[in-house]
């Protein structure tokens, strides 16, 4: 088993254990764990099992649907302290890692061989690569190039039984179902991830970043359509509406024309041919749909660029205290119908919002800004964030796009799937963990709640780069 | 859509398959042997065919698991894109999907896994069950769709799917030559494709014209010179690592980067992990306890 000082029972140590950034409060901890290998993570699973608890996986603790919120006191078991590079095939481009790296920490160690681990959350500078295996997470760069599952090649996990196995095959494929793929985004649910072997990407030879400004929301969503619709999947296409634009110029400066109604960034790469020829069209279509169009001239600009889209959150603390970040998925061409209504649900309930998210997969973030010292707050927050989650499904979207479900979205997935749709799901879970041992009380809903969803607190500094 | 709005040839198919007994969906027949023969009194049932919705701009394609695969293609074609699923002569949207191989170009352009974004199956109770959902980024819930590619329809019956499409490049072509298989990776930025059998190597760039061209020019100083088109992949799919195993039969096709080879004779593999078989066992009698969908078929047998 562990050594002393690497399971905790504090108070302190409980309580911190006890959140995620989430908005989640009222999160309960039992002993925290701190393994470094696959047998002591074996030794947590086996002393809960003794002890009648169940297990909660938990990386860096910045997930945003209160996945790793722990109920009823589990064993909390952390693997930051599994945080290494275990090996690296730079013919093969794969690499073996640790759950606790963290995710930035993996494309800097592959950078002298010209390789990165594509996803990138926008927290990336501190989110571990287990969490990103346990919310199949996302980021802007996904669009090209797909999300965390597309660059998973196999985990060793710990199941429930208390068995090490490896899922997945580091090759690329073994015969049988792909275990591996039904492991990722599960949050925790089927088993701890104790390493993974990483698709690493080659950094591509050429890249164009274009800003481009709009005077409407609605030119700007039909010209991403149309950027796509024209045969250009850009490695990133991000919007940003008037707040937010207002507010990171406020903060940063980075050059974003504060009488726009929306920016869009553009960041297209690969082979220099290419990217000259999209970077030219995706200019000349967002030109003929009224939009002023600025081309980073060089790296320093791109990072300029990137540096106001990336510091959006940091940004909002000037007007609100609190803020709450959405998360659902539309159909790329009901983008600027679903924003409309958000603008409108936000009205009626007597909120503020900005939008920064992604457009180019249809992935809305819309940001309510609040005072949860200002009475009545939390019910009016809550109202607009299912209003913006059933307007999103109405058009045949999704709850969400790279947060996961979690405590947040639990209860809303009987709007997204039927009774049959949820059973699946469950008997998935039951091969896995017939006792539900893993992370109970997330994703699939049970009807109780046990977490006070009612508590948002203000998301720390960072959670989002 | 989202889950349970399904349309009428879903519902009868599920119908048709119904709650009890044996049954099997077949497509083109074209993989009809992988991963075990069905027993011949298992009764046989045809998935809907036919496009049920396509916005070019959304990038997503809504099929009848019955489709053709060149039928797919063609409706794709019209729009200058395509799906990273094979396009074989006979065989269909739901077979490809069931039986899970990639086809030659997975290294550059994805897997055929991740091009399976929601999934309408029937379940061993003849229900109609929604995996995943119909945009191009998901993590609503548990990932599905990833278990049900490559699953020779064991665990539910695909009637109906949304794939993720992409843009038709402007340029391609393949050259083959005497190449070190490696090298040529290291030093071509983003083929799409790169094949060997021990001797030559196939390659395939696509692109941008002048990217197409340039890439091609480093391939050729590499040894490679243009070709018209990939060698014929021999019958059995067999992890790449099998492939060190020494003294295998016949002639062999390694899919380079994507861990799958092909082999003229079949190889006997050696066991996977217990933890993996078990958890294949758990997971066919929670998906289906009574052994009615495809019997005959083991995945872990799918060489």
């Amino acid at each position: 088993m562990l050594p002393a000082d690497r399971v905790r029972a504090a108070t302190l140590e409980r309580s911190i254990m006890g959140r995620d950034a989430s908005i989640f409060e009222g999160g309960q901890a039992g002993p925290v764990c701190f393994p470094i290998s696959t047998e002591e993570v074996q030794g947590c699973v086996d002393a809960a099992r003794r002890n009648g608890r169940a297990v909660v996986p938990r990386g860096a603790g910045t997930g945003l649907a209160g996945g790793a919120v722990p109920l009823d006191e589990p064993v909390v078991v952390v693997t930051t302290k599994m945080n290494r590079l275990l090996s690296v095939d730079v013919d093969q481009r794969v690499a073996w890692v640790q759950p606790g790296m963290i995710n930035l920490d993996l494309s800097r160690a592959v950078a002298e061989y010209g390789l990165h681990f594509a996803p990138d959350p926008s927290s990336q500078q501190v989110c571990s690569l287990g969490g990103n295996v346990g919310t199949n997470a996302g980021g802007p760069h996904c669009l090209a190039h797909g999300v965390t599952s597309a660059h998973v090649l196999a985990a060793e996990v710990v199941l429930m039984s208390g068995e090490a196995v490896v899922l997945g095959d580091p090759d690329g494929w073994a015969p049988g179902l792909d275990l591996r793929g039904a492991y990722v985004g599960s949050e925790g649910m089927l088993g701890i991830t104790t390493s993974i072997a990483v698709r690493l990407t080659p950094n591509p030879p050429a890249v164009q970043t274009l800003l481009l400004a709009f005077d409407s929301v609605d030119e700007a969503a039909q010209t991403v359509s149309a950027v796509i619709a024209d045969g250009i999947v850009p490695a990133a296409i991000e919007m940003m509406d008037k707040n937010i634009i207002w507010a990171v110029e406020n903060f940063v400066g980075a050059g974003f024309p504060t009488d726009a109604a929306a920016v869009v960034i553009v960041e297209v790469d690969g082979l220099p041919g290419g990217v000259a020829a999209e970077a030219d069209r995706v200019a000349e279509l967002a030109v003929e749909r009224g939009a002023s169009v600025r081309r980073a001239a060089d790296d320093d600009e791109r990072a300029l660029i990137w540096k106001g889209r990336k510091s959006a959150f940091g940004a909002i603390a000037q007007i609100k205290p609190n803020y709450y970040l959405h998360d659902t998925v539309v159909p790329r061409t009901r983008l600027a119908e679903v924003m409309n209504q958000v603008y409108e649900i936000v009205e009626e309930h007597d909120l503020q919002v900005m939008n920064v998210f992604h457009a180019g997969d249809g992935n809305l973030h819309p940001l309510l800004l609040f005072d949860r010292s200002e009475p009545g707050t939390m019910e009016r927050v809550h109202a607009a964030g299912s209003a913006i989650i059933e307007a999103s499904l109405a058009v045949g979207g999704v709850l969400s796009g790279e947060h996961g479900i979690g405590i947040e979205k639990r209860d809303f997935m009987p709007l997204m799937f039927s009774e049959a749709d949820l059973d699946a799901q469950a008997r998935l879970r039951q091969a896995f963990d017939p006792d539900e041992m893993a992370n109970p009380g997330k994703v699939l809903p049970t009807g109780a709640s046990c977490a006070d969803v009612n508590a948002l607190e203000q998301i720390p500094d960072g959670v989002w780069g | 859509m989202a889950g349970g709005e399904v349309g009428e040839p879903l519902e009868s198919f599920a119908a048709e398959v119904g709650a009890d007994g044996p049954v099997a969906v077949v497509g083109g027949r074209t993989h009809w042997e992988v991963g075990g023969r069905c027993p011949e009194e298992t009764r046989l049932v045809r998935a809907p065919a036919g496009v049920r919705g396509f916005d070019p701009a959304d990038m997503t394609i809504r099929v009848g698991a019955g489709t053709p695969t060149e039928e797919l293609d063609a409706a794709l074609a019209e729009a200058g894109q395509r799906a990273n699923l094979p396009v074989l002569p006979g065989a269909t949207v739901g077979g490809v999907l069931a039986v899970g191989r990639d086809d030659e170009h997975a290294l550059g352009r994805g897997r055929l896994r991740d091009a399976l974004l929601e999934a309408v199956y029937v379940a061993d109770d003849g229900r109609l069950v929604t995996a995943g959902g119909p945009t191009v980024k998901n993590v609503s819930g548990f990932d599905l769709c990833r278990l049900l590619a490559g699953s020779l329809g064991t665990l539910g019956l695909l009637g109906e799917v949304i794939l993720r499409t992409w843009p038709r490049p402007a340029a391609q072509r393949w050259l083959a030559g005497p190449c070190d298989p490696t090298e040529l990776r290291r030093s071509l930025f983003s083929p799409s494709s790169i094949l060997w059998d021990g001797n030559t190597v196939w390659v395939h760039l696509e692109g941008h014209e002048s990217d197409v061209e340039a890439e091609a020019e480093l391939a050729q100083s590499l040894g490679c010179e243009p070709t018209d088109s990939p060698p014929p992949l021999p019958a059995y799919r067999v992890p790449t690592g099998a492939l060190k195993a020494e003294g295998f039969p016949g002639n062999y096709v390694v899919q380079v980067g994507t861990g799958s080879a092909y082999v003229s004779e079949p190889v006997s593999l050696s066991e996977p992990d217990p933890a993996v078989i078990s958890l294949h066992r758990r997971l066919k009698s929670q998906f289906d306890p009574r052994g009615r969908l495809n019997p005959g078929r083991d995945p872990l047998a799918a060489a």
